[in-house]
């Protein structure tokens, strides 16, 4: 080991640490090679912004006079359904919840104009939200309607809680029927019309630690415009896919986790989105610092879109269908060019992560290590790697037959 | 009283195989010059096309196309970026018919050239962020 994190940590706060981002370290090691940049450079940091469905935000109201106990009850905010099945005055809302009165799909292609990412921006703008909640009564939370308008500065917590996000890797869509569907991937034209991409590439955080040797449980992290951790693993964390020679996964694999205290971001790292025909979701800003212990996690930091792989797969089929297939993979730097060849036609690339967003992103976590407001952790546990036998299980259906019926939910 | 008016057609699927233009032509002498044309089987078309002649012929074209379902837009309408919202992503850049959208491959920011922008609105629905505003 070239370096500790406290070594580094003691660096920042003299002023004193080398810091560049995850596009700068390319070029250095281009330059100087690998062996005089581990020992040159301190941190490498990466960023990413863009469309993650899998997240949402837990907030704390505070207590009426009387009381009431939203849990077991309903709870709306600006009109969309919130999680309301813990004890009296918590909240969880998800990007992807949507008012129950929005058409969805009726006309197809919806228009999902607002949903529960647009909800986080909103709180998160300092707007005041609308909070109308119904509840049963008891004789300790005797209050059964509430109608209110609730500001973030006024909540006791307000929490970002993401359980999948900065995926390491994705999907690149493409659609081969002969007519244009609109998914989570964009709107993509008939018969291989354009093709779509999400990952950042040689910024990504989990691209630029295949192995996860710096990023762990534990780590502090850029979320939203604040500061974060990282939780857990996220949720289809699979750490066991196909990987390049450079140890890069060339398909969706590990995932994370994140944490972080909403009142401390902004919106403009926190974005509600609006996919056509798809629904609503939350577009979050993440940074992650890459501490540079060795001349190993160096060079996997440095790895560059040239030799960074995505998977195409067909949206009209394969993934709807789950069947597996793909349609060959495509290095990021072919992606970013604006044209790729699929089985010989030129089709035109467009990602849907803002890169010029995970620059910035990648930019001000380095001004923040420079400026000594930001040190590095050591992760408290790893997240699990390729021995660790986690894998990404597919549903296995077993028909409840009868008792479906019975049961009264749907 | 001649006149001549830029205007976008939206030919519904169901429609695009018919020959609807031809017949503005033909029956009304009106003279088309297309600007931009975006038809692809089984999907909603679109035309950009001016239209010049005599302005009674003119109305009586445009009541032929609302009676075939051929949604007429006048080209008077402009789409703006609103830059705040904007979070330069790239969903709109290969849904413009008009290439209005490229990527500056320095910054990787997604450039709007308003002047190829034939207000057609596909982008508005396409982009996530809702950046883009139809204005009248």
């Amino acid at each position: 080991m070239l370096k500790s994190i406290q070594e580094i940590n003691e660096k920042i706060r003299r002023g004193q640490a080398v810091v560049i981002t995850a596009e700068e370290v390319i070029q250095a090691v281009a330059e100087k090679g690998v062996k005089k940049v581990a020992r040159e450079v301190d941190v490498v940091t990466t960023g990413t912004f863009g469309s993650m469905c899998s997240s949402g935000a837990y907030i704390n109201v505070g207590h009426s006079k009387p009381r009431i106990k939203f849990g077991g009850g309903v709870a709306y905010l600006n009109g969309v359904p919130t999680y309301a099945g813990f004890a009296a005055v918590d909240l969880f809302i998800g990007s992807n919840a949507l008012p129950d009165n929005d058409p969805r799909n009726k006309i197809h292609p919806g228009e999902f104009n607002y949903g529960g990412g647009h909800v986080i921006e909103d709180m998160v703008s300092g707007k005041d939200i609308k909070l109308v909640a119904r509840a049963y009564g008891t004789d300790c939370y005797p209050r059964k309607k509430l109608e209110t308008y609730i500001n973030i500065k006024d909540l006791n917590e307000a929490v970002l809680f993401n359980p999948r996000n900065a995926y390491q890797n994705y999907n690149v869509a493409v659609n081969t029927s002969s007519k244009t569907i609109y998914t989570y991937m964009g709107v993509l034209r008939p018969n291989m019309g354009n093709v779509s991409f999400s990952s950042a590439g040689q910024l990504s955080p989990l691209l630029k630690d295949p192995y996860y040797q710096t990023i762990g449980i534990g780590t502090r992290i850029f979320l939203g415009g604040g500061i974060g951790y990282v939780a857990w693993n996220g949720t289809q964390h699979n750490p066991n896919v196909k990987r390049g020679d450079n140890g890069v996964p060339v398909e969706s694999a590990g995932t994370l986790a994140v944490i972080g205290d909403l009142k401390q971001m902004n919106s403009r790292w926190l974005r509600g989105m609006s996919w056509y025909g798809y629904g609503c979701s939350l577009a979050v800003g993440i940074g992650i610092p890459i501490p540079i212990l060795s001349e190993e996690i160096l060079s996997h930091a440095a790895v560059k879109d040239e030799d960074l792989y995505g998977t195409i797969i067909d949206y009209s089929s394969n993934y709807p269908n789950r069947e597996p297939g793909t349609l060959g993979q495509v290095s990021y730097a072919q992606l970013k060019s604006g044209e790729i060849e699929i089985q010989g036609k030129k089709v035109p690339t467009a990602s849907l992560s803002s890169y010029s967003r995970a620059i910035e992103i990648a930019g001000i976590l380095k001004e923040w290590i420079q400026k000594g407001e930001f040190e590095l952790t050591e992760a408290v546990a790893p997240l699990p790697g390729v021995d660790s036998g986690v894998s990404f299980k597919p549903l296995k259906e077993r028909p409840i037959g009868e008792d479906y019926t019975n049961d009264g939910y749907f | 009283m001649a006149i001549s008016r830029r205007v976008v057609l939206h030919f519904d699927k169901d429609i695009v195989g018919q020959s609807i233009v031809c017949r503005l032509a033909k029956d009304m002498d009106l003279e088309f010059n297309i600007i931009r044309a975006y038809v692809t089987p089984e999907e909603e078309g679109l035309l950009v096309m001016e239209l010049s002649g005599a302005a009674s012929n003119y109305e009586e074209g445009m009541r032929y196309l609302s009676q075939m379902g051929v949604v007429v837009q006048s080209l008077n309408q402009d789409v703006v970026r609103d830059e705040v919202k904007c979070t330069h992503c790239g969903a709109c850049v290969n849904i413009c018919p008009a290439k209005a959208f490229t990527v500056d491959m320095a910054s990787r920011k997604i450039d709007f050239a308003g002047d190829k922008c034939v207000a057609c609105g596909l982008c508005i629905k396409a982009c996530p962020a809702r950046a883009m505003e139809a204005r009248f």
